[in-house]
């Protein structure tokens, strides 16, 4: 049995939780994100498409959906980093029975505003909606999406049918947004009790109709809380934007490679910036070209710049997945990806330089990343950063001039299974 | 007489680490004497069952070396005394 290792996670450090087909891992680090400690596997065995953090109400909360093809998926959370987990006796989440069908997968935990401390949702597969109001004691499924009038004509993609992206708007109170592959996005103004499609202008490319009312492969939507109105939608073919919370979205994919892909982010302090990874086709879902590519926009998609210092640009046919991409809130801002040959980069500059964080994991599906604390109290050695990103990469020297010399009284420790970056 | 239920390495976790759970008792079915286990044990049911109350697809339940999803499934009648074995399926990837 392999032998789970666990990091010694501080106030002010950097959490990755990493997802991946065999379990689930955390990475750790200060704020220069430099140098990462590894611990897990969590769950082996279990594939592990969901993962969160909760800070609110002063929690230090991980929560996972680990899903077995024996025994089925629940959720468990950790409010000490991942050296206990909870197990249920009963499954969390339930379909009810007249409903007929039984959950799959569970696709995404996404806590709830900060003024609803209590709420959680999860989107599922097959396609559903489940909320909590207790702080995730209880779930019950969303009846307003449940018993839409399209949910019947839903279809399922590649990966089935899921519920895979939930966005609760910060600004307004009711309005929640969700993504569903294959349904499109739908958003409801009243808390859930009722839902529109919100597809406008989204190709629907493999539909004799381009553009129908809902049944787009939708595989990612990211909005920005200081400009909730506006976001951003990586799809099963099309990149697009939406100024106006969905009522329609226009085509964004100027300069990118490919307009296929899964992942994106969005950054934590500029609601003009946005991180794709583009992939060449639904037929053969590699990066184009063998280069692993991040493109990023700065311009709320007029147009968009590969980032490649430290990613490999030759015979890299790697593969990022819908939730395997998410960006830090300090500043700069640090992004990660993992791939589906089991690596994960991570950028410690808003995407200037990047680096192997992990590698040697199995399958990454899911990748999230959360500051313990207040970000703002962080210490982050931004000349540094900034310098190094300046630099040609350097084997050990560029990296080594950049790491905070407080670094040095922290002690390294070695990643049990998965090597991690030296 | 005796069910004897053969617990499998997953599930020990919700039988207080027992890999052997026996009943007293005279169940008629299989999915009597699996409600004795459950009862006993909530936590193994949900793992076993999904919420629709079918066996998931991976796990097999045996009656001494007979498969119940080739002899009536959890309407499986029982002999008396017996052994039933819960075993995952030889899949993944």
């Amino acid at each position: 049995m392999v032998a789970t290792r666990h990091v010694n996670v501080k106030q002010g450090d950097v959490v990755l939780l990493v997802g991946t087909m065999k379990g689930a891992f955390l990475a750790r680090s200060n704020g220069a994100r430099r140098s990462w400690e590894v611990g897990g596997p969590y769950f082996p065995g279990h594939a592990i498409y969901a993962l969160a953090y909760d800070a609110r109400e002063g929690r230090q909360r991980l929560w996972a959906s680990p899903q077995s093809e024996h025994w089925g998926a629940t959720l468990s959370t950790s409010d000490d980093f991942g050296r206990t987990w909870t197990n249920s006796e009963s499954a969390p989440i339930k379909f009810p029975e007249e409903s007929g069908v039984a959950l799959k997968r569970v696709w995404q935990i996404m806590p709830g505003r900060a003024d609803q401390p209590q709420a959680l949702y999860a989107g599922v597969e097959p396609a559903a909606l489940f909320e909590s109001r207790d702080g995730g004691a209880t779930w019950s499924l969303n009846h307003g999406l449940w018993d839409h009038p399209h949910r019947a004509r839903w279809q399922p993609g590649g990966g089935g049918l899921c519920l895979h992206t939930i966005i609760a708007d910060p600004v307004r109170r009711g309005r929640l947004f969700v993504a569903v592959s294959t349904g499109g996005v739908y958003r409801s103004d009243d808390g859930g009790r009722n839902w529109r499609s919100a597809n406008q202008g989204v190709r629907a490319e493999f539909l004799p109709d381009k553009y129908p009312e809902f049944g787009q492969c939708v595989h990612k939507i990211v909005q920005h809380p200081a400009h909730p109105d506006r976001l951003f939608l990586q799809n099963h073919w099309g990149l697009y934007r939406t100024e106006n919370a969905g009522d329609s979205w226009e085509d964004i994919a100027h300069g990118v490679p490919s307009d296929f892909g899964f992942a994106m982010a969005m950054h934590p302090h500029d609601a003009e910036t946005v991180y794709i990874l583009p992939i060449e086709s639904d037929m053969f879902r590699c990066t184009p070209e063998g280069k692993l590519r991040v493109y990023r926009t700065r311009n709320a998609g007029r147009s968009w710049e590969p980032l490649t210092r430290g990613l490999p640009q030759k015979n890299a046919l790697e593969t990022v997945l819908r939730d395997a991409m998410a960006a830090d809130p300090l500043d700069p801002a640090g992004v990660y990806f993992g791939t589906r040959s089991g690596k994960v980069f991570g950028s410690p500059n808003g995407g200037a330089a990047w680096d192997v964080v992990i590698e040697g994991l199995p399958p990454v599906v899911c990748v999230k990343a959360a500051v313990v604390g207040d970000p703002r109290k962080v210490r982050v050695p931004k000349a540094r950063a900034a310098g190094a990103a300046a630099r040609p990469k350097r084997r050990g020297g560029a990296k080594a001039a950049a790491r905070p010399k407080r670094r040095a009284a922290a002690p390294r420790r070695r990643a049990a299974g998965p090597a991690k970056k030296k | 007489m005796a069910v004897v239920f053969h617990i499998p390495g997953y599930l020990r976790a919700f039988t207080g680490g027992a890999a052997r759970v026996e009943f007293a008792a005279s169940p008629a079915t299989v999915g009597e004497a699996l409600g004795l286990l459950w009862s006993a044990h909530p936590g193994v049911r949900d793992r076993m069952l999904t919420e629709q109350g079918e066996v998931r697809p991976h796990v097999n339940v045996f009656v001494g070396d007979e498969s119940i999803r080739f002899s009536g499934g959890l309407a499986t009648p029982l002999p008396g005394a017996c052994e039933i074995s819960i075993v995952p399926a030889v899949s993944g990837g």
